[in-house]
Formats: C-alpha cells, structure tokens, sequence
C-alpha cells in the first residue's frame, strides 16, 4: 500500500494538518502537498476510470503530464471538471470527486468495456455504427453518450473572478528550475528586464530530487540564495504558480497563473492571465519522462520512476513498500537509491540494457540492490493494484521467466526534452538518436519581426538531462538572450553543477522486444484515451502512414495530457510499424496552451454586462421606465414595442401601428448611422459609392440610395440629404454606421487618395425622432418655430431651424408610407425634444413605436429592409429597384459586377408580393416555395423563398415578401410553400406595395 | 499577434490594435474591363508561403489604411509603408531581394 513515511518531505510541512475530502471520505494531508501526495498518503491508488474502457487508473505521473488522476474539484458554483490531482495544491476543506465512474469508482459498470477490448480498435466507431442508419440516432449515440464524457460540466455560473494582465518585458524565461534561475540571473545580471514564471509553487525543479550539488553546497542551498539574489533585483520580477503557457507571434506569451487556488478563502482574482510581449524569450521547460511499453502498464500502482521518487523525497511518501525498477537509462537508479535509503524495498532493477556499470547502477549494487540486465517486464500482474510482475528476456517474446512479487513498479523509459513551446510558434526539432530524444535545432528557430530567433532554450529542455551540462547552458541562454534584446552580459562566474555521470541509454519502444499481439493489446500508450501499442500498429497496417492521421484514427495524444507522457513512444512504434526512422515520421503539431488554463482566464473580465458595451440612444433612459421589451439591433439596443399595463407584445405591436397610421406616432430612430461626407469631391465621391447619381442632388433635398460591394451585392441603404454644395449627410442602416465609415475610409485612402474628400461619422452626435402620422404636422406646428407646411417643406426636403427652442433639421422623409417628419436635434436635446414631442403630441393622441411596428409598416408598403430582402447575395435589379441604378454613369462599386452573365441571368429569383389564401395564415420568415418536381437527388425543387412575413394589422390580414422565380412576369399565380410540420401554405404572387400604391399619404 | 508598425503615426501596434485588409497592391479593374480582367481583380489573390505584401487598417489607432511587406512563414517584417503607394517602394523590394535571394520579385 502507499503510506506517508515516517521522514523526508522537502517541501511539506509535518507541522500542519490539512483536512480534505476525496469521493465522499475525510482525508488528512500536509501543507504542501498537492491533492495526488496527499491521496497517496492516504492509499488511495484508484482515481479513475479509463475513458473507453473504464479500466482503473491511478497516479501515473506528479506533474502536468498526469494522464490519470483527473478529478471534479469544488462544489456548486465553484465546481470544475477535469482537475489534474498532480497541479492541484491541497488546502484546507477541498472537495474532490472522482469522474468517468458510474455507479462508483470502486465497481464501474462501463468496465465491461474492458472485457470487450479486442472488439474496440481503433476506429472502432468509424467502422461499426455505419449501418443501420435510424440505429444510430436512436440507439448507438445514446448509449455511447451517456457513457461517454470526461468529467460533468459545472451547472452554476463561475462565482470567482479573474483578470488579464498586460506586460512588456526585454526577457521572459519560462521555468523556474535550476536552468530557468541560472538564465533569469545572468539576463538580470545584463540590466535587462526579465519575467520568471514558474508553473509550480517552488523552485528549484529536479534538481533538489536529483540531489544534485551546485557551487559545492547542496542544490537547495543554491536555489534559495539565487532566488533572493533575483527578488532584490530591480529589473527582474519572479511569479510562481504561473504557468508559460503559449508562445505566439513576434515575443507574444500568454501565462497563466493560479492566484488564488490554493487559498480559496482569500479575496481578489482567481486566475490572472498575463498579456507578454518579450522582446527575448528563454523557455527552461526541463523534460517529461516516458513509460516503458509493457503489458499491463496502466494497473494502479506502475508509476513514472521520477514520479515515484518525487513522491518520496517531496512528499514523504512511499507509493509500495514492494517498488519493482523497470528502465532502460541509468537515470531511475536514483529512484532505487532513494527508496532503499527510505528503508524500502526494491526486490529488483529490470534494465533493458545488456550492462549497467555506471555510476549510479554500480551505486545501487553497493546497495545491495538485485540489477538484471537484458531484462524485462513480460506482464504486471494485478486489477485495481499491482500484485505482482513477471519477468522475461527483452530480446525475446515474452517467456515467463520468473514472477515477483510487489505492489508498484516505477518505470523509465527515458526523458522528453519539454520542446512544446520552442514549438509553438515554428522552432523546429532535430531527432538526436543517440539520447534518443526530439531537441530544438538552434539553427531553427521560432523568428520575430526582425527576421532574427525570438527564443532560446535552456538546459534539460535543449537536451541536456545532466544537471552540469545543463547550469552551464542555461546560464549561456540567458546571456544570449540578453544579448539579442540588446544589452550586454555582464561578467562573472558562471554556476557550477555536479551530478553523477550517466551511462548511455538503450531505446526501448517494445517490452520484451518481441512483444505478441496478446500483449501489445494490453500495453498502453495514451492511459487516458486508451491507445494501445496494438492499435497504433493496426492504424499502420490500415495505411494510416502520417502521424497526423494516426493520431486521429487511434486518438493518441488527444487527451488532456495532449500526448505530453507517451506521444514519443507512440510515433516511435509507428515509424516501427512502418519500417522507418523515427524523424521521417516526425512528430504531430504542438499547439498551445502546454496545459490546460481556465476558461475564465480567457475571458478575464469581459463577462455579463462587460462582454461586450451596449450602445444606448439619448431616449434609452424613457423606455427603460415605459415598458420597453428590448432587441439587439448591431450594438444597439432597440426597443422592439412599447408595452402599456396589462399589454402583450403582439397587441401592443398592433395598437402603435394602427395609432400612427390613424393618429401620429413617435419612433426613435437616432440608432440610424449618419455620416457626414464633405469636400469639392465629395459628390463625385459619392456617385462612386452609390448605385444612383448623388452629384445632381441640389442642396435641400434629399434622395434614397443603395450601395453594393464590389461584387454586386447589396450591402446598406438609405437617405441622402445634400446640406450644402460642398456636404453631404448619408444616412445609413443602424448596424451598418461603422461599417460603412471604414468603407468610405478605405475606398478614400487606398484607391482615391487624390479625391478632396472627408468623412465624419456623426451618428452619436444627433439623436433622431420621427414624428409619423396623419396628424403629425399638427403635433409640429404646436411645437413651433419652423414652417413645417407642404409647401415650404414638401416630401423628401429638409429644412433647418428650431422646433420648441431646440435646433433641429428636419427631414421630409418616410419609411411608414405614411406623412413623416425625422428630425435631427443635438444629441445632449434628444431627450428633451423626446419629451416635448410626447407632451405636444397628447392631444393628438401620440404614442411612441418600437421595431417591430416599423417593420410591419415598411412591409405593407413595399419597402426593402437591408438584412431581410439582402443577405450578401442580392444585387438591386432582384428586388426591382433598377429605378435607384444610374445607367448615366461610367462607374460604381458593383456596376462591373451586375454585368456578369449570373447576375443578368434572366432566371434570378425576384422581389414579389405574396398573400396567404388564408389570410389569417402567416408564412413562416424564410420558407422555400416549391414547384412540385423533383431533382433526381430526390430533393425538391425551389423557386422561392419568404423574406419577410407578418400579420398586417392595417390590413388585418397576413402579408409577406419573397424573391421568386421569374416572380413578376407571374402575378396572380399560386405558389406552394411546404412548412416544417408538413403542411403546405398557398400563396398568390401580388405586387409588394400592400398598402396605398399611390403614396398619397405620404405627399399630404 | 503580429507586431506592426504603423507609418502614419508611428506607433508600434499590437495586432489587436489593427484589422487586416487581404493582398495590396490590387489594380482595380471597374465597368468596360473584360471578363477575365474583373474575375482577377475580384477573386484572385496570391497565397504566398513567403513574401507577401498586405493592407492593415490601424482601426483601434489613428484608423489609417497602410501596406506591410512581411514573410507569412517566418512572420518576419520586411516593411510597412503608406496606403497611397501604387507598388512597394524601391528600396524595400531591394532589401526583401538581400534577405530572400530565391524570392522571385513582386509580381503585379
């Protein structure tokens, strides 16, 4: 069983408790512990099933390579899936529950699975559910759903809170092991700024594990005298608990640390994500070690050899009183060393290696220690917990000879230099097959801006495992570094570091060499995803010859450990499969984050009413108070009807459309963009941007005018009015204000720059009330101050002057049909113009209109709706307003375009008028008609389609628009629209002016 | 997260601080153009896995349009220089031609 030792710890403290809950038990632990020493200490081997076969998991690793030990942490608002139990520091009161178990962790009813391995290769699912189809749906996906998931998603919105942090940093060095801190010294040593972060809490790396001896005191010594030295350094800021998780474009890093996660109590951010351009970066990521290949590799209790002496000189803990050694390196030595001194025993060190006569193999037998070498694991023995291995020759197949007993084997299979975020941005790798690793290739690396590397690597993770080779090339980094951000390293001694020389390892990618087929279906590769050795060979066999797309067929390393522990020894077994060398096959794609940062790191504060600001009119305020139901309109918020007391939203819709085309209405339409283009160019500007002619409008007149893109394609409308010889004000739809501005912006700057020519986006600097109705002179007439009089001031003119005392322009204009007045007032007046309007409009029966309302009036007449009759595909001529297209003109944006042979292609849908044979039908907003044929696809046949659709109260019948086939030459015909339910609607194609053809009540 | 240069105003942008506008250099081929002209001008573009010359808009800054010459694989950046230049600059052509001597030139 695995226990907490009588001694040793480096980094608990014996001295206080910490009570935690894990699966429902109370456990004790030690203040430093991460929650997997602490279960541990507590035997809890078994944390975890096993994602397609639920086998039990336990710990494998104690760092971010962890594939098994992933847990639910925290509770209710608080709670997080997919928690690895290796990062997680312990604290007082912590609540974890196992995942991926059901009913409970002890018996798993999905382990079935397991009994069902040889039925469940890879690309099983690719394969087996094809057939039959309504299966499927109806059967295999809910079966397999409910198995299926990592963890649950929490239920409650995030209670905590996190930040962004935004930094500039002449050198920033990722790792806070002995190589980070060498670098960081000597970059700080130069007067460079430099950022050190530390993924963990401490520092020091493996070095205090490995027991490594620096400047002739011991590692600890030095690290804690280098880190002072770093912290009274002005220039060099050091953050722990913060992870160097990406590293992008031109010295751009994302980090991200744990502020508050091993203090929940504490008040302030949990999470901080920090923002880094360095001009430098140093990455002093160490190396992650891999398992051996053997059957049974994942039965609790076989554990990384690093890992289990961490766990030991760490921690205190022992994961077996019974440790078997399997490794093919001399670096697991160490572990045995350390466990005998622990008073535990290593019945035997199974090494690969035909020899083993370095140093530390010589140690270990001076020991006393059993060393077999060319040896290896047949088979470990043992279900929720190792009982046992058996032994057998590596060069051979797998013939037992001899079984041993124990209850945890620690295997190394030698170490990965931690090249992932030399990667991330294109740092290329070298295969050193000598050490059997992928290393960064200096020559290659990731470019800044300046064409020059932005990154060096330092020790372990450039590939030197040894502690001596490593200090001195760390410290070399970072002199580099500081060099290439341009300052010059200071002189000095550099550190100087001893370790035990290691004799060279043996790649082993198969244990016993000759593996069977029966035991490499038992061998894994990736724990959490279940990849087996026997299916990254099969992936082979089926032509899977890119790593890429074995990676996708088996899913190796697309668990949340991201192939961090044994994607090497899955590519090495491939490039076996496939009878190459391991660099042709390459590695797959390193991709950033290195491990996974919250989501609401990512977010920081742009969450709820930050996400994203709400652009309010002068008017917001009144609607809030009078019963507005609100819609989105761009950024804006709209109020899409006017509730009364005891209203629902279609009655109100209704009453404010029948009160203005009977009485008066007041619509708020500042949301309107308003662009102020001005110039001795400015019309032959604007005859560019519009389909119509613009230069011809005479001052005090306004002209409705579309606009299409390059293609054809419509994409804003609206009124122009021409303010004096010089300026012009376009009027543009409410989402498109800005939009259209940066389109001005670009034609103006970057094709005719020659033009005199300035743009001013106006639209928050007037707020703009329509006044709408019959009665709607009245109302400004008892206002006062201008002549509003059919003569002065007929349709489609403006006039400026004063209304009530406020400055105001108004505009003869109509998007109701109806007699309207829009008028422009200072934004800081609009809502006191908002209110003398209501108050003078009493008397006349005034009442205000929301979007929907406009809607429905622009639709009985007719009138297009950029966003419902376009969508990006629509050139004018489809919706009859050939009339707005100059054909006087040499040019305008899209007139090139409506000349192609598809946009005058005779069989374009048009804009038609369609009325419901039931009037009370309503055609559903983008229903498709159809003609009753077939295509031999056995789909049917469309020639139309439903653009916009509404009840008309005016009418008090449905109406509705629609682009149709040869739509106009076939008014009066009937057209069937089949809806979603089955059901087909009959409609007759009309004219789509619904309402007063004539337009006699707008010219009153 | 490109760092560019704006010319007009001088800052050092962040690509957050800049909206990316596709290939420069484009001749606009309007209304009487042949068919196979407009085809080219509307959707053409070189996908170039080297040097490259691009429209940015520092929209969150001083909202100038300008042109970059940079390396879409290493991200380097040979240059940016203003929106109202009807081809790259001389000396600039030159100096991507010393870093890039396979670089087959810039091609209208």
């Amino acid at each position: 069983m695995s226990t907490r030792l009588q001694t040793g710890g480096t980094i608990i403290d014996r001295g206080q408790q910490i009570e935690f809950r894990w699966n429902g038990k109370r456990l004790r632990g030690f203040s430093g512990d991460t929650l997997a020493s602490a279960l541990l200490a507590n035997n809890q081997m078994l944390l975890g099933r096993s994602f397609k076969y639920h086998r039990p998991r336990g710990l494998v690793a104690s760092g971010a390579e962890e594939p098994n030990a992933l847990v639910g942490l925290g509770e209710g608002a608080r709670f997080e899936p997919n928690q690895r139990a290796t990062t997680t520091e312990l604290f007082s009161g912590l609540t974890a529950q196992p995942q991926n178990a059901w009913p409970s962790l002890e018996f798993d009813i999905g382990a079935l699975n397991k009994m069902m391995t040889r039925f469940f290769p890879a690309g099983f699912y690719y394969k087996t559910f094809m057939y039959p189809r309504a299966a499927w749906k109806h059967v295999f996906e809910p079966v397999i759903r409910k198995a299926a998931g990592l963890g649950a998603a929490p239920k409650d919105p995030d209670a905590d809170t996190y930040e962004h942090y935004h930094t500039h940093t002449d050198v920033m060095v990722i790792g806070g092991g002995i190589s980070g801190l060498a670098a960081a010294l000597e970059a700080g040593r130069s007067g460079a700024r430099v950022l050190l972060v530390e993924q963990t809490a401490n520092f020091g790396g493996r070095a205090i594990v490995d027991g490594v001896e620096i400047d002739g005191g011991d590692a600890e010594s030095w690290i804690n005298e280098t880190l002072k030295t770093l912290n009274e350094m002005d220039n060099v800021t050091v953050v722990n608990r913060c992870l160097g998780a990406g590293v992008y474009d031109h010295g751009y890093v994302l980090a991200y640390q744990r502020l508050t996660d091993h203090t929940p109590d504490k008040d302030g951010p949990r999470h901080r994500l920090w923002r880094i351009r360095a001009k430098q970066v140093v990455t002093a990521t160490g190396a992650l070690e891999r398992p051996l290949s053997f059957a049974g590799n994942d039965v609790p209790g076989v554990m990384l050899a690093g890992a289990v002496r961490d766990y030991a000189t760490l921690y205190g803990v022992s994961v077996g009183d019974r440790v078997v050694i399997a490794t093919n390196n001399d670096d697991a030595y160490r572990t045995a060393i350390t466990l005998h001194r622990a008073g535990l025993i290593v019945p035997v060190i199974v090494d690969a290696r035909p020899e083993a006569n370095g140093t530390l193999p010589e140690q270990a037998r001076a020991l006393g220690i059993r060393i077999d070498t060319g040896k290896a694991i047949a088979k470990v023995k043992g279900g929720k917990r190792v009982t046992g291995v058996s032994l057998c020759v590596q060069a051979g197949e797998g013939s037992v000879l001899e079984e041993v007993a124990c209850d945890a084997v620690a295997m190394s299979g030698g170490w990965s230099p931690v090249v992932h975020l030399w990667s991330h941005c294109g740092g290329k790798l070298n295969w050193d097959a000598e050490q059997a690793m992928f290393r960064p290739d200096p020559k290659r690396p990731p470019t800044g801006a300046d064409g020059n590397g932005m990154l060096h690597v330092a020790g372990t993770a450039n590939g030197y495992l040894d502690a001596a080779s490593a200090l001195a090339d760390a410290g070399q980094a970072g002199r580099d570094a500081a060099k290439d951000a341009g300052f010059k390293p200071a002189a000095g001694t550099a550190p100087k570091a001893v370790s035990e020389a290691e004799a060279p390892i043996l790649p082993v990618w198969s244990m016993p060499q000759g593996a069977g087929v029966k035991l490499q279906m038992k061998t894994f590769l990736d724990y959490q995803n279940d990849v087996k050795v026997s299916d990254v060979r099969l992936a082979a066999r089926e032509g899977y010859e890119s790593v890429e797309h074995t990676k996708r067929y088996t899913t190796l390393g697309m668990a949340t450990d991201q192939g961090k522990l044994s994607n090497i020894n899955g590519l090495a077994i491939l490039a076996d499969s496939l009878n190459a060398e391991i660099p042709r096959v390459g590695t797959t794609t390193f991709r950033p984050p290195y491990q996974p940062i919250s989501m609401g790191a990512i977010a920081g504060s742009a969450r709820a009413e930050l996400f994203k600001p709400v652009r309010k009119s002068p008017v917001h305020a009144w609607f809030e108070d009078n019963g507005a139901v609100w819609e989105p309109v761009g950024d804006w918020r709209r109020p899409y009807t006017i509730r009364q007391a005891g209203e629902n939203q279609k009655d109100a819709v209704k009453r404010e459309i029948l009160n203005t085309r009977q009485n008066v209405g007041l619509l708020d339409a500042s949301t309107l963009g308003k662009i102020i283009v001005k110039g001795p160019d400015a019309g032959k500007f604007l005859d560019l941007l519009y389909t119509n002619m613009m230069s011809t409008l005479k001052p005090g007149f306004c002209r409705y005018g579309l606009m299409c893109t390059e293609n054809g394609f419509l994409t804003d409308d609206g009124v122009v009015a021409r303010l004096d010889e010089d300026t012009f004000l376009c009027h543009t739809t409410s989402g498109g204000s800005d939009r259209i501005h940066a389109w001005m912006e670009d034609w103006l700057q970057t094709e005719w720059w020659d033009f005199k020519v300035y743009t001013a986006n106006l639209t928050e600097q007037y707020a703009q009330i329509a006044v709408v109705g019959p009665k709607a002179r009245q109302v400004l007439e008892k206002l006062g101050g201008m002549d509003v009089s059919k003569e002065s001031l007929p349709f489609m003119r403006f006039a400026e002057g004063t209304l009530a005392g406020i400055p105001a322009r108004a505009f003869r204009i109509s998007f109701s049909g109806e007699l309207s007045y829009e008028i422009a007032v200072p934004a800081s007046q609009g809502r006191a113009f908002w209110d003398k309007c209501l108050e003078a409009g009493a008397e006349f029966g005034i009442q205000p209109y929301g979007t929907e309302a406009l809607h429905v009036m622009r639709a009985e007449k007719g009138f297009i709706m950029i966003g419902d009759e376009t969508d990006g595909t629509i050139i004018p001529q489809d919706l009859n307003l050939n009339w707005a297209i100059s054909k006087k003109k040499a040019d305008f944006l899209g007139k090139r375009a409506q000349e192609r042979s598809h946009m005058t292609d005779p069989d374009r849908w048009k804009l038609v008028g369609l009325l419901t044979e039931n009037p009370a039908d309503v055609l559903p907003d983008g229903a498709y008609a159809v003609d009753g044929t077939t295509a031999p696809t056995g789909i049917k046949t469309t020639i139309g389609r439903v653009t916009s659709s509404y009840y008309s109260p005016t009418l008090d019948r449905s109406i509705a628009m629609g682009l149709v086939k040869h739509g106009p030459e076939r008014m009066g015909e009937v057209i069937d629209f089949p809806t979603t339910e089955g059901a087909v609607i009959k409609a007759k194609i009309v004219d789509p002016v619904f309402f007063d053809p004539e337009g006699e009540k707008q010219n009153v | 997260m490109l760092l560019l240069t704006c010319p007009n105003c001088g800052v050092e942008a962040d690509e957050t601080e800049l909206s990316a506008g596709g290939q420069a250099h484009l001749k606009r081929f309007a209304a009487g153009s042949s068919d196979d002209e407009f085809e080219s001008y509307l959707f053409h573009r070189s996908n170039a896995k080297g040097v490259h010359f691009e429209r940015w808009r520092h929209s969150y800054g001083c909202g100038k349009w300008f042109l970059a010459a940079r390396d879409t694989n290493t991200l380097e950046v040979f240059g940016t220089y203003p929106a109202q230049t009807p081809e790259p600059p001389k000396d600039l052509i030159a100096a991507i031609k010393k870093k890039r001597p396979d670089w087959k030139g810039f091609a209208k």
